[in-house]
């Protein structure tokens, strides 16, 4: 694959960039790359030609100077590299995140699949809590016998006990 | 298993029995996933790319969907080898340039193909021959749903699946399918559909070829969004575009066999005379000049049992598929004469292009049709 700027030489550098909403794949050859700033972080923001212009601004808008206390990743990194650096950086960017998602997707809340464990998680979470409303009511009609056995279950269920 | 078995069988997709296998050769689902309170591994240090490996993989390779799975680290794979994968679409040209601290587990039907440490923990992968995008995300699906009992992946209550990339969060799926649309191309009407396309948010670009070049008039549609719209909302919307664009397909043909008979068999028969006696060959060529002898075996212009044939040498005269099956790295000049050669042979016993019924039979369709209409609107 030839070099999408020269044409000419071998192409080494793969990006893919987003513009007014278009994916983009751009390849580069080692020299035009260069030549382009992509190697060279300081002169460049990776960020804006893999996202669109400006979404490295937006970023910089929600977080100054913040970093991921997970991973130690700034905002200045991802103006260099257009990614994030951890799961956890999605918190800690946040402010700036939704404007930049706003504008390469549909709205910024996913409605698609949830992964099993946490709809067991949230089964589980719903239950419990379903189980203390009960308990408070057996305990105002006096029904102690019952209250007992919900505290047995609630015990069951809550964080550390055996089998969950 | 070792790769040379896995790679002497041709995989499942290029065997083109799938669903409208002529026009849509693919369809591929992927899904990036990474694990919670791991650095992605583009931003990890190896150790801890060697971590999220060696807890990955394991869970991969005791999926039941890789029993008879090839698994291998990154740096056991030689440069050719990893091209060679790329060039069937197993591994991206991205993970291929990974080392130490990367992995990639396939089946041995080549449908299934997980990285792990490519620009995400994971990219589970399925690809099928043909148009079903539904058939391959069941089956990523399914995969990712036994590893997120395993694995713990990170997931954010409004965000959906976290990836290193923001184009890929939510969803983390990525659907596309290849297609081969030489009508379109021929009928100059590839651009106002490309155009029509991305408006929709879907996008489309030359498999091979840069900038607005497609060679072998290869395309990929794809979606871009992936926050927001539901898994099966994406296929839907997909789906729907790409039977659109094979129907445009299907009628630019019979308005190319009807009205522009001599532009098809100018250039179907070009083709056809350079493939069979060309001594050198550049990939590029060999691509563009494929597409036209596919188109003709589509048209009737050759005979069905041709089309095998025609479809393995897409793959073969590919670089790296052409220098393993030499065994050795070979320089640009040599590599275009070996490929001229092995056309030259696969194709020795190819009958001449013969667009005569092909064109007559068109001719007599519209006929049929034509009365058909007008007997309706009478
Ligand atoms: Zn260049
Ligand atoms: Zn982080």
């Amino acid at each position: 694959m030839n070099c999408d700027v020269c044409k000419q030489k071998t192409a080494t550098v793969f990006l893919t960039q987003i513009v007014d909403g278009k994916m983009q794949k751009v390849n580069l050859c080692e020299s035009c790359s260069k030549e382009k700033g992509v190697t060279d972080p300081k002169g460049f923001a990776l960020a804006d030609l893999l996202l669109g212009l400006g979404a490295s601004e937006e970023m910089e808008r929600g977080s100054t100077g913040q970093k991921c206390p997970m991973c130690g990743f700034s905002q200045a990194d991802f103006k260099k590299t257009g990614r994030f650096g951890c799961s956890n950086c999605y918190e800690i960017f946040a402010e700036g995140l939704e404007a930049m998602l706003k504008g390469m997707h549909k709205g910024t809340t996913h409605t698609g699949k949830v992964p099993q464990r946490l709809l067991k998680a949230r089964q589980h979470a719903e239950e419990l809590k379903r189980l203390q409303r009960e308990l408070r009511k057996a305990v105002d009609d006096e029904k102690y016998e019952t209250a007992a056995e919900l505290r047995d279950r609630i015990k069951h269920l809550e964080p550390g006990a055996a089998g969950v | 298993m070792a790769l040379h078995n896995i790679l002497t069988e041709s995989g499942e997709w290029l065997s083109g029995d799938g669903p409208h296998s002529n026009i849509v050769i693919s369809s591929r689902v992927r899904l990036a996933r990474n694990l919670r309170n791991f650095a992605f591994p583009g931003w990890a240090k190896k150790a801890d790319r060697i971590a999220v490996l060696e807890c990955v993989k394991p869970q991969v390779e005791s999926l039941p969907e890789m029993a008879d799975a090839y698994s291998a680290y990154s740096q056991d794979l030689s440069a050719l080898e990893k091209q060679v994968l790329v060039e069937r679409h197993l591994v991206s040209r991205e993970h291929a340039a990974k080392g130490v601290g990367s992995a990639v587990v396939m089946n041995r039907k080549q449908t299934l193909s997980i990285m792990i440490n490519e620009e995400d923990h994971l990219r589970i992968q399925g690809i099928r021959s043909g148009l079903q995008l539904r058939n391959v995300f069941k089956l990523v699906d399914k995969v990712d749903t036994a590893l997120g009992e395993k694995l713990d992946f990170a997931f954010h209550q409004q965000y959906g699946f976290l990836t290193a990339c923001p184009t890929n969060v939510g969803t983390g799926m990525r659907a596309s399918a290849m297609m081969h649309l030489p009508g379109l191309v021929l009928s100059e009407q590839i651009n106002q559909v490309i155009q029509a396309v991305s408006k929709v948010g879907l996008a489309v670009r030359g498999l091979y070829g840069e900038g607005t070049e497609a060679l072998g008039n290869l395309f990929q549609i794809s979606n871009q969004i992936t926050l927001g719209e539901k898994e099966d909302e994406i296929l839907t919307r997909l789906n729907k575009v790409i039977e659109q664009i094979l129907q445009h397909e299907v009628n630019s043909r019979a308005s190319l066999l009807e009205k522009k008979a001599v532009l098809l068999l100018d250039n179907i028969g070009r083709a056809f005379g350079i493939l069979r006696h060309a001594h050198s060959m550049a990939s590029k060529e060999a691509l563009n000049l494929l597409s036209c002898l596919k188109l003709g075996v589509d048209l009737g212009f050759f005979p069905e049992d041709g089309r095998l044939l025609v479809d393995q040498l897409f793959m073969e005269t590919q670089p790296a598929h052409l220098q393993k099956s030499s065994q050795q790295k070979l320089q640009a000049e040599e590599r275009d004469t070996l490929r001229a050669d092995i056309v030259r042979a696969k194709l020795a016993k190819f009958p001449k292009p013969d667009g005569k019924k092909a064109i007559e039979r068109g001719r007599e369709e519209r006929k049929e049709k034509d009365e058909k209409d007008s007997g309706a609107a009478a």
